[in-house]
């Protein structure tokens, strides 16, 4: 059984100017300890279906179809049952890591929540834990920083953070949103880099999703190419390399 | 965080200096004033204001002492009217009427306007989103002289539900309509404004990364959206602190609760023009030191502000 | 080196259809506030409120001065509202026509309202276009100067000064307008500081032209739109305090009124069951605060689309 699977997803927004169809009938399969790419361009729904299967969608975005963790149907859960999948079994990363954490908040308790309300773990563990696993992703001088506000740390730092954040529960699937286009070219590949380590090391599958074709290259199994909603290509990351049908 | 209290003491100090020069010079300016003679003061008055402010000494040592009696004993001086009182007299028998149920309705203000607000933004576009704008926007246009008698008629002379004024002590059916008429306004903004910035911050990315996290929706609004949506509520608490103190004033003519508001009508009208300043005065110094409350909060909520 | 002929009309092309945008712009303002339906209405309303303010007079049966002294004290049962009496909204507690009093209370709070809007919006988008533009040392001064005024409660200072100075309606006017203005220097300041780094004002530098004339010809006609719609807003406001003022005698004198002394005068007799006295002028000053807000409202959403 793979670990996540989608058959015939759609997704919906209503609009003032009618139904938008973001995502028209995708499928997809990955297996424990994969890593997949989506890859289109922007407004090809590749973002679309992961808040979907998040349950994370626009208050007026609906999603029909079927989404299966672990052979549980996602799409139907009621709001608490989701929040026990979030973070716990699925950890989500995002796009632009300005404005992903929460500046009016300490890191540490960014964190130390996930814990004390997923593990029950005290305040006190929590953040050690969370020390640990900031050092995990090589934040320098973890122990002391943590009790930093989120616009003291730069771009790369923070997605760093993010992912030590997404990671903190030991979730089996990672889905990193474009975890480096909002960053600079040299602090991308350290980013992608850092996911690279993190994979082998924690055995987490990642579904990576991107615009940018160079960030695949040589760090996914398989690729999958998104074009209005729909999955135009599939196949390992070479095949879609070299015989590109696609724009 | 202590140099940027101790920024903010140095802009307060100076307004209220301000404030109070601009309102001695306007009395030292008066026509019918105590510093000219065209209008005859009665003997023992007039004895207690120049044994106060020295009639003889020149504008700028009279300032001076004026300020420093303030300043150092909170002493307003004589009133002009009454030979036997002086203002910090009748601003003792007003001040706890007024603070009383001013803070009452601020916080019944803030209470029920933040938790409408935040209601009626996570329930957008339901029959409480609508209940919620529709009071707001009818609040807006029913300022406190308008409830006030609107009140008067259902409460006191249709239903004869609660007395129509006076004070008793501060009992609770004296202060229920003083407190209506004089909250539901600011109320209604704290709501309108809750809901929009709630809205706005509830569209920000960490939301959804708190969401992301698998926290209950309860504490996403608690712990991660709360804080940055009650900033410009913040900003507008100055504003309204200003509004309710000048509203108080409608509160004690209409409903006869004798706080500071009567007396600075009344003194208005008898040209008692001491007790108008202690009045002013001491209002400017509560606004500036609220404001003050209100800017360290604002440090407290955005940690970039603390520079 | 000559234009190019074909690039210069390029240009020219280009300008045109910058002016057509222009102009479209506007055109698209009035479009979009036609659509909304409470602004709209609302509009309408504010017409009949001034045509009732303007020319109710000439309708009105009897003086507003005129005291009829055989109702006097016989107010409740004699002074109801009637066509045939040509009383049409009753008479108050002195026996005037309450009509008469009607329309020119809403015609002084319609003209306090008005002219205080428009003293804030003068002072206050020069103040603030000036500190805008010149920036810096000067720009923190002046806005400093905002801030401490505004900490400062001036509805009693005003009340203090209309006491020293004698109370007068230009007294009120410029009272009113003087206290206002803080908000829109501070809205003035900040569309200023967007604007000053366009281009045509760099050209306007560049040129050498004089730093009061940029101001004056460039920058306040870029801030006409935010400026009508603060006004808009700002004349309910103006309503509000020139009734609270009024509201505790303090404001316009007898035998003027407006509608807050009015409001006033029917609070302090309506336990006689003369209810009229409060509810006509009530009536006004609701409709008219109300229409302005939704119409304020429908201009901001109208000619700042994104400010939703």
């Amino acid at each position: 059984m793979s670990l996540l699977e989608i058959k015939d997803l759609k997704v919906t927004f209503k609009t003032g100017d009618g139904d938008v169809h973001a995502v028209n009938g995708l499928s997809l399969e990955i297996d424990a300890g994969q890593t997949i790419a989506i890859v289109g361009e922007s407004g090809s729904g590749k973002s679309q279906t992961a808040f979907a299967a998040m349950g994370l969608l626009a208050r007026n975005g609906a999603a029909t179809g079927s989404v299966k963790f672990n052979g549980k149907e996602l799409i139907s859960l009621t709001a608490s049952e989701l929040n026990r999948v979030r973070s716990q079994e699925i950890g989500m990363i995002f796009q632009d890591p300005m404005t992903s954490l929460n500046p009016y908040m300490r890191i540490s308790d960014q964190m130390a929540e996930v814990l004390t309300l997923h593990k029950g773990m005290s305040k006190k563990q929590a953040i050690a834990e969370s020390v640990r696993m900031l050092d995990a992703v090589r934040i320098p001088d973890a122990a002391n920083r943590i009790r930093s506000f989120p616009h003291e740390f730069s771009g790369g730092m923070r997605q760093r953070i993010m992912i030590a954040m997404s990671l903190l529960c030991r979730p089996k699937l990672l889905i990193a949103d474009e975890p480096t286009t909002a960053l600079d070219v040299t602090v991308q590949a350290q980013i992608m880099q850092l996911l690279g380590d993190i994979r082998t090391e924690f055995g987490t599958a990642v579904i990576l999703i991107t615009h940018d074709l160079g960030v695949v290259a040589g760090f996914c199994d398989r690729t999958l190419v998104m074009y209005g909603g729909q999955i135009m290509e599939e196949g390992t990351t070479e095949d879609v390399f070299e015989t590109p049908s696609h724009p | 965080m202590f140099s940027f209290v101790a920024r903010r003491l140095a802009v307060a100090v100076p307004t209220l200096l301000i404030l109070v020069i601009i309102s001695f010079i306007l009395m030292y300016a008066a026509p019918g004033g105590p510093f000219n003679s065209e209008r005859p003061l009665p003997p023992e008055v007039l004895a207690n204001i120049e044994a106060k402010y020295g009639l003889d000494q020149p504008f700028w040592k009279r300032i001076v002492d004026y300020i420093w009696g303030v300043v150092a004993h909170f002493d307003f001086g004589p009133s002009f009217k009454f030979k036997d009182r002086s203002v910090n007299d009748i601003i003792a028998q007003g001040f706890p009427v007024t603070l009383t149920y001013g803070a009452i309705s601020f916080l019944v203000a803030i209470v029920v306007g933040i938790s409408l607000g935040t209601a009626a933004a996570i329930r957008q576009n339901t029959w409480l989103d609508y209940l919620a704008v529709g009071i707001s926007i009818g609040a807006q246009v029913l300022p406190n002289f308008v409830m006030a008698p609107i009140l008067l008629l259902t409460f006191t002379l249709w239903l004869g539900w609660l007395p129509g004024g006076g004070w008793n002590g501060g009992e609770w059916p004296y202060l229920v309509m003083p407190v209506i008429a004089l909250s539901t306004s600011y109320m209604a903004s704290i709501a309108r404004i809750t809901r929009s910035s709630m809205l706005e911050v509830l569209n920000i990315n960490f939301i959804r990364t708190a969401k992301a996290k698998g926290l209950p929706m309860r504490r996403v609004i608690w712990k991660h959206a709360m804080k940055p949506a009650m900033l410009p509520v913040l900003s507008y608490l100055g504003p309204a602190f200003v509004g309710m103190i000048t509203g108080s004033v409608v509160i004690d003519s209409f409903f006869s609760t004798g706080g500071i508001g009567t007396f600075f009508v009344n003194s208005a009208f008898t040209r008692d023009y001491s007790v108008m300043m202690g009045i002013t005065i001491l209002v400017g110094a509560l606004t500036i030191i609220f404001n003050l409350l209100v800017d360290v909060l604002y440090a407290w909520i955005d940690p970039k502000i603390r520079y | 080196m000559l234009p190019n002929p074909a690039k210069l009309e390029g240009v020219i092309d280009a300008m045109a259809v910058a002016e057509v945008k222009g102009r479209s712009l506007w055109a698209d303002a009035r479009t979009r506030f036609m659509r909304n339906k409470a602004a709209v209405v609302s509009l309408v309303l504010l017409a009949l409120v001034a045509a009732f303010a303007l020319f109710g007079g000439f309708f009105a049966a009897w003086e507003r001065d005129f005291v009829d002294f055989s109702l006097t004290g016989r107010n409740a049962h004699m002074g109801v509202p009637s066509i045939e009496t040509g009383h049409f909204f009753g008479t108050d507690n002195n026996g005037r026509d309450l009509y008469a009093r009607v329309v020119q209370g809403t015609g002084i709070s319609l003209m306090v309202g008005i002219v205080g809007a428009l003293v804030a919006v003068v002072v206050g988008t020069l103040y603030g276009a000036t500190a805008g533009y010149f920036g810096g040392r000067l720009d923190g001064v002046m806005m400093r100067v905002v801030d401490v005024l505004m900490s400062i409660p001036f509805m009693f200072v005003l009340i203090l000064m209309l006491v020293i100075f004698g109370r007068s309606i230009l007294m009120l006017f410029l009272g009113i307008g003087l206290i206002s203005w803080l908000d829109m220097a501070r809205i003035a300041r900040g569309q200023t500081l967007s604007i000053k780094n366009k281009e045509f004002v760099e050209v306007a530098v560049a040129t050498g032209v004089h730093p009061i004339k940029i101001i004056l010809r460039h920058i306040v006609p870029n801030l006409l739109g935010i400026v009508i719609v603060y006004a808009t807003l700002l004349v309910p406001n103006m309503i509000i305090f020139e009734s609270f003022i009024s509201f505790l005698g303090l404001g316009v004198q007898e035998p003027n009124t407006s509608l807050g002394a009015l409001i006033n005068e029917g609070a302090g007799t309506m336990q006689y069951g003369t209810l009229w006295q409060i509810a006509f002028p009530l009536f006004f000053f609701v409709v008219t605060i109300f229409a302005f807000f939704f119409v304020g409202d429908g201009l901001r959403d109208a000619l700042d689309p994104k400010d939703r």
